[in-house]
C-alpha cells in the first residue's frame, strides 16, 4: 500500500494542469522553438553576443580560447581581473564550468578555497577545447567572463553558489520563474535534482510562493536555517523585462531564461535554455498547462512591457509560505 | 502537417498492412500461428569457381532422401549453363555444362528438406570391396598393429569401427597412429583401415543443419556397414560417436567427390541454410505458385539474404519496444537503441549468458576507463581505446570460458563492440558527473528495455508474423507514429509529480 501511495492518477495531474514530457516536447519545444534557433542558445559565446547586440546585460566577457596553441596565452589574457568564470560554449547541465573568486600571488582560488596553479587553468582550458563537456563531445570553444559579484540581499538564502533565478517565457510572456538555492546537497551547485532548493516565485511580485527540496515542501534553507518565506527578489520588473527581452533576441516560443542578481549591475542574463525542465511546476505547485493556455489566446506582436505586465496582472499569487490571515481564519 | 494529412498517412499505412498480411493469409494459407506446421529447411549451395576460357563441366553431388528428411523441391540458378540431373545407384548429381566460359562464375543449387519423422532412405548399395592399396613400410606393421588391437578389443564392425576411430582419435592415440595420421586425413586413415580389415565402409559428407548459417562447409562422416552389408550407421570420423545427429544432413553417401569442376580453378562450393514453417499442406506445393508482382516476400530472395532478413525485420520490434518504455512509461536508456542492438546479441547468446557477459564487460570496462580518464586524452582516442579493451576483454573471456569449458562463453563475440565502448565511455562520464546513482538508473534501464526487446524479439510468434507478413512492418511504423504523437503523461511521471497532487492540505 505504501508503495502504492507514491503515485497518483493522470486526471489528478490533468486537473492541476501539470505538463509532461511528452506534451513538452511535442506540444511546446516542438511547436514553439524551430530547429533552426537552438545554436544561439546552445553556444553561450552566440547568446552572449547576441545579448550585448540587443542591449541585454550579461557578465562581461574577457575572452575566448579557440585553439589549443591559444590556452599558452590564458595568462595574459587574465591578469588584472580578481574573479573570472571559465565555462564551455556548448557545455549543459553547468558542467565544465570552473569559477575563480580571486586571484593571490600566481595561485587561483575557488570559492571552496581549492588552489589551482595556472597549469591547472590551462588544462581545464584545453579539456574544454577537446569536447570534454560538450554536447556530443564536439570541439569547443571556452569562453571567459567576470565573476558575478552576487546581491548581498541573497546571501543567506545560499550555501556556497550562486543562487539564480529560472524564468519560462512563453511567446514572451514570463509564464512561471523559480529560484534555485544551491545547499550543503547540492554540492554548491544549483540543480534541482542534487538536492538544491527550489523556490516558487510570485511572477507579480517577485516574492516567494513556496519551495521544495528532492520535491518535499520545506520552509527554510536546511545548510543556512534562515527562513525562506521573506525572499524577494529585487527589481523584480527589470528581470522580468530581461527575460521577456529574450523572446525578440532569439525567436524562441518556449524557453527558459537563467538570470543571476550582480551587486552592480542588477539581473543579468546568464544563459538560455531551448528546452527547460518541468521541475518549476514542482517548485510553484501548480501545473503550467493554464497559464500556456491563456497565453496562446494573446495575439502576437505585444510589446515586451505590456507582456510582463499582463503576466504580472494574471499569474499573481498568495505565497504559500506565510499564514495569511483570511487562510489561517478558513483553516481554523 | 495538419493533424488530418497525419492520421491519414497512419490509416493508409495500418489499411495497407492489414491488407497485405491477410492477403498473404488467404493466398498463401501461411497461418498467423506458428504452430501446427512442418519444419522445412532451405539449403542453399553457392559454388564459386575461376573459368578458364574454354569448356567447362561442373558435377555436384545432391542429397536424396534419408531418415529424417524429405527433398521437396530443387531449384538451380545458372544463367548460360546447360543442366542435367542424374542418379544412380551411389546418388544424385547435378551436372552443369558450357561451351565457354571466363572469369569468376558462380552457380547456385537450392533445395527443400522437409523434417519428417517417417522419412526413410532408400536402400543403400555397400561399396565394392576396393581392391587395397598396400602400405608402405614402416606404416604397413603401424597399421596391422591397429587393426589388431582394436580388432580384439570388438564384436563386431561397428564397435571396430568405433575402438578403431578412438584408437587413431581419441585419448589412446599412440604413435602408431601419429605416424599414420602423417600419411592420410583422420577420416580417409579411418576407412582405409576398416576396408583394410575387410570392414565395407567409406567416407560421406554432411552439412550440419543450423538455422541462419551461412558460408558453411560439408563435414566428413564414416559410414560403417554391417557384416551382411544390408545395415549400416555413422561415425564421427573424430570422437568415435555412432549415430547419426538428428540435424545432420548426409549431402554425399557414395563415397564420391561433392564437387568435381572440370575447366575451372579455385572452385568451392559453401552452404547457407534456414528453417522455417510452412503448414502441411502448403509445404508441398509453395514454390508451385506463380510468383506474382502481390507474392511479394521474403521467401523470393535467395536464401544468404533471407536468413540475413529474419533478423533485421525483427528490429522494428525492439525499436517499437524502445519507443513504449520511453514515451508511455519514461524509462530513461543510455543511447536510445542501444538496447535494441544488445537484444540482437541477447538473440544468439540466450539471455543468461548475455546478461551474465554484458554486465561483465561493462563493469571491466568502466574500471579500465576509470584508469583511462587520469591519463587526460583525446575523446576520439580515449574512445578507441577503450573499443580496444572491450576487444581485449571480450577475447579473455572467451579464452577463460572455452578453458573451463564453458562453451556458452563463446558466444560473447555476438556483442557489438562498438556499440559496449560508447556505452562503456557514456556511463563513465555518467558516472563522474551525476555519481553511481545515476548510472544505475540508466544502466539497469537500458538493460530492462534490452530484455523486454529480446523477450519481444524472440517470442517464436513475434517471428513468425514478422518474417512472414512484410505487412506487419507498415503496421508497426503505424504504431510508431502514433506513439510519436502522445501527449500525455508517463508512467513514472505519475510518481515524479505526485506530491503536487497532494498539498491541497498541507502538513
Amino acid at each position: 500500500m505504501s508503495w502504492f501511495n507514491n503515485w497518483t492518477w493522470p486526471t489528478r495531474l490533468r486537473d492541476k494542469g501539470i505538463i509532461g514530457m511528452n506534451r513538452r516536447n511535442i506540444r511546446y519545444i516542438g511547436r514553439y522553438n524551430s530547429r533552426r534557433l537552438y545554436p544561439l542558445v546552445d553556444d553561450k559565446l552566440k547568446t552572449k553576443l547576441l545579448a550585448q547586440q540587443y542591449g541585454i546585460t550579461s557578465p562581461e566577457l574577457i575572452g575566448t580560447v579557440t585553439t589549443q596553441f591559444g590556452v599558452k596565452h590564458i595568462g595574459e589574457m587574465l591578469t588584472g581581473h580578481a574573479g573570472f568564470v571559465i565555462k564551455p560554449a556548448k557545455g549543459s547541465g553547468g558542467k565544465g564550468i570552473l569559477v575563480i573568486e580571486k586571484v593571490e600571488d600566481n595561485a587561483f582560488i575557488k570559492p571552496s578555497g581549492a588552489k589551482l596553479t595556472l597549469t591547472d587553468v590551462e588544462r581545464h582550458v584545453s579539456n574544454i577545447l577537446s569536447g570534454l563537456y560538450s554536447l556530443g563531445g564536439s570541439p569547443d570553444v571556452a569562453v571567459i567572463e567576470t565573476l558575478i559579484n552576487f546581491d548581498e540581499s541573497l546571501m543567506d538564502y545560499t550555501y556556497e553558489g550562486v543562487p539564480d533565478i529560472r524564468v519560462i517565457v512563453f511567446k514572451g510572456y514570463p509564464v512561471m520563474a523559480m529560484m534555485r538555492l544551491s545547499t550543503a546537497a547540492s554540492d554548491g551547485k544549483a540543480n534541482l535534482h542534487q538536492g538544491a532548493v527550489g523556490v516558487g516565485l510570485n511572477i507579480a511580485t517577485g516574492a516567494a510562493l513556496r519551495a521544495v527540496q528532492f520535491d518535499r515542501p520545506c520552509f527554510s534553507h536546511p545548510d543556512t536555517g534562515h527562513d525562506l518565506a521573506s525572499l524577494v527578489v529585487p527589481q523584480w520588473e527589470t528581470l522580468l523585462n530581461l527575460a521577456a527581452g529574450c523572446y525578440e533576441m532569439t525567436g524562441l516560443g518556449y524557453l527558459g531564461t537563467d538570470m543571476v542578481l550582480d551587486r552592480k549591475h542588477g539581473p543579468m542574463l546568464l544563459e538560455l535554455n531551448a528546452r527547460p525542465g518541468l521541475a518549476i511546476q514542482m517548485t510553484n505547485g501548480e501545473g503550467l498547462r493554464r497559464r500556456l493556455d491563456l497565453i496562446e489566446r494573446q495575439p502576437d506582436g505585444v510589446p515586451a512591457k505590456q507582456r510582463v505586465a499582463f503576466s504580472q496582472h494574471h499569474f499573481a499569487r498568495q505565497s504559500e509560505l506565510v499564514e495569511s490571515p483570511d487562510t489561517a481564519s478558513s483553516s481554523a | 502537417m495538419s493533424r488530418l494529412m497525419f492520421y491519414i498517412i497512419v490509416g493508409l499505412l495500418l489499411v495497407a498492412g492489414i491488407a497485405t498480411s491477410v492477403h498473404r493469409h488467404v493466398q498463401f494459407e501461411i497461418p498467423w500461428l506458428p504452430g501446427e506446421q512442418r519444419q522445412v529447411w532451405e539449403i542453399e549451395a553457392g559454388i564459386n569457381f575461376n573459368a578458364q576460357d574454354g569448356p567447362v563441366q561442373v558435377d555436384l553431388a545432391l542429397p536424396s532422401h534419408q531418415a529424417g528428411y524429405r527433398v521437396l523441391t530443387e531449384n538451380t540458378a545458372s544463367s548460360g549453363y546447360g543442366l542435367a540431373y542424374q542418379a544412380d545407384e551411389l546418388g544424385r548429381t547435378a551436372q552443369w555444362t558450357i561451351r565457354e566460359a571466363a572469369g569468376s562464375q558462380t552457380l547456385y543449387y537450392s533445395v527443400q528438406m522437409l523434417v519428417s519423422q517417417d522419412a526413410q532412405a532408400p536402400v543403400q548399395t555397400p561399396p565394392e570391396m576396393t581392391p587395397i592399396t598396400p602400405w608402405e613400410s614402416p606404416y604397413d606393421t603401424a597399421a596391422s598393429q591397429l587393426i589388431e588391437q582394436a580388432w580384439a578389443r570388438s564384436a563386431n564392425n561397428a564397435t571396430f569401427a568405433r575402438e578403431l576411430i578412438r584408437d587413431v582419435n581419441g585419448e589412446r592415440q599412440g604413435e602408431n597412429a601419429r605416424l599414420l595420421l602423417s600419411q592420410e586425413n583422420p577420416a580417409a586413415l579411418v576407412v582405409r583401415l576398416l576396408n583394410q580389415a575387410g570392414v565395407l565402409a567409406r567416407e560421406v559428407s554432411g552439412l550440419l543443419l543450423e538455422d541462419g548459417r551461412r558460408r558453411q562447409t560439408l563435414s566428413s562422416w564414416i559410414q560403417v556397414f554391417d557384416e551382411s552389408g544390408e545395415q549400416w550407421s555413422i561415425f564421427h570420423p573424430l570422437t568415435g560417436e555412432q549415430g547419426k545427429p538428428e540435424n545432420l544432413l548426409l549431402w554425399e553417401t557414395g563415397g564420391r567427390a561433392v564437387l568435381e569442376v572440370q575447366g575451372g580453378t579455385n572452385s568451392r562450393v559453401t552452404f547457407s541454410m534456414m528453417t522455417h514453417d510452412q503448414p502441411a499442406s502448403a509445404a508441398v506445393r509453395n514454390h508451385y505458385s506463380e510468383d506474382t508482382l502481390l507474392n511479394f516476400s521474403i521467401h523470393s530472395l535467395p536464401l544468404e539474404e533471407q536468413a540475413l532478413f529474419q533478423t533485421i525485420l525483427l528490429i522494428p520490434i525492439g525499436a517499437l519496444m524502445v519507443v513504449f518504455l520511453r514515451v508511455l512509461v519514461g524509462i530513461k536508456t543510455s543511447g536510445t537503441f542501444m538496447p535494441v542492438l544488445i537484444a540482437l546479441a541477447f538473440i544468439q547468446t540466450t539471455l543468461p549468458t548475455g546478461l551474465i557477459g554484458f554486465l561483465l564487460i561493462v563493469a571491466v570496462g568502466l574500471i579500465i576507463r576509470n584508469y583511462l580518464s587520469y591519463l587526460n586524452l583525446l575523446l576520439v582516442a580515449r574512445v578507441s581505446a577503450v573499443i580496444i579493451t572491450v576487444i581485449a576483454i571480450i577475447s579473455i573471456f572467451t579464452v577463460l570460458a572455452y578453458r573451463m569449458g564453458l562453451s556458452a562463453g563463446l558466444t560473447i563475440t555476438f556483442f557489438p563492440m562498438i556499440i559496449l565502448a560508447w556505452t562503456i565511455e557514456r556511463m563513465s562520464i555518467l558516472w563522474e558527473e551525476e555519481g553511481p546513482k545515476q548510472v544505475l538508473i540508466q544502466g539497469g534501464g537500458s538493460l530492462i528495455t534490452a530484455v523486454l526487446a529480446y523477450l519481444a524479439m524472440n517470442n517464436p510468434w513475434v517471428r513468425h508474423i514478422t518474417f512472414n507478413f512484410l505487412g506487419v512492418q507498415l503496421i508497426l511504423m503505424a504504431l510508431i507514429l502514433l506513439l510519436g504523437n502522445y501527449t500525455g503523461y508517463r508512467l513514472l511521471e505519475l510518481r515524479r509529480f505526485k506530491p503536487i497532487t497532494d498539498d491541497e492540505k498541507p502538513s
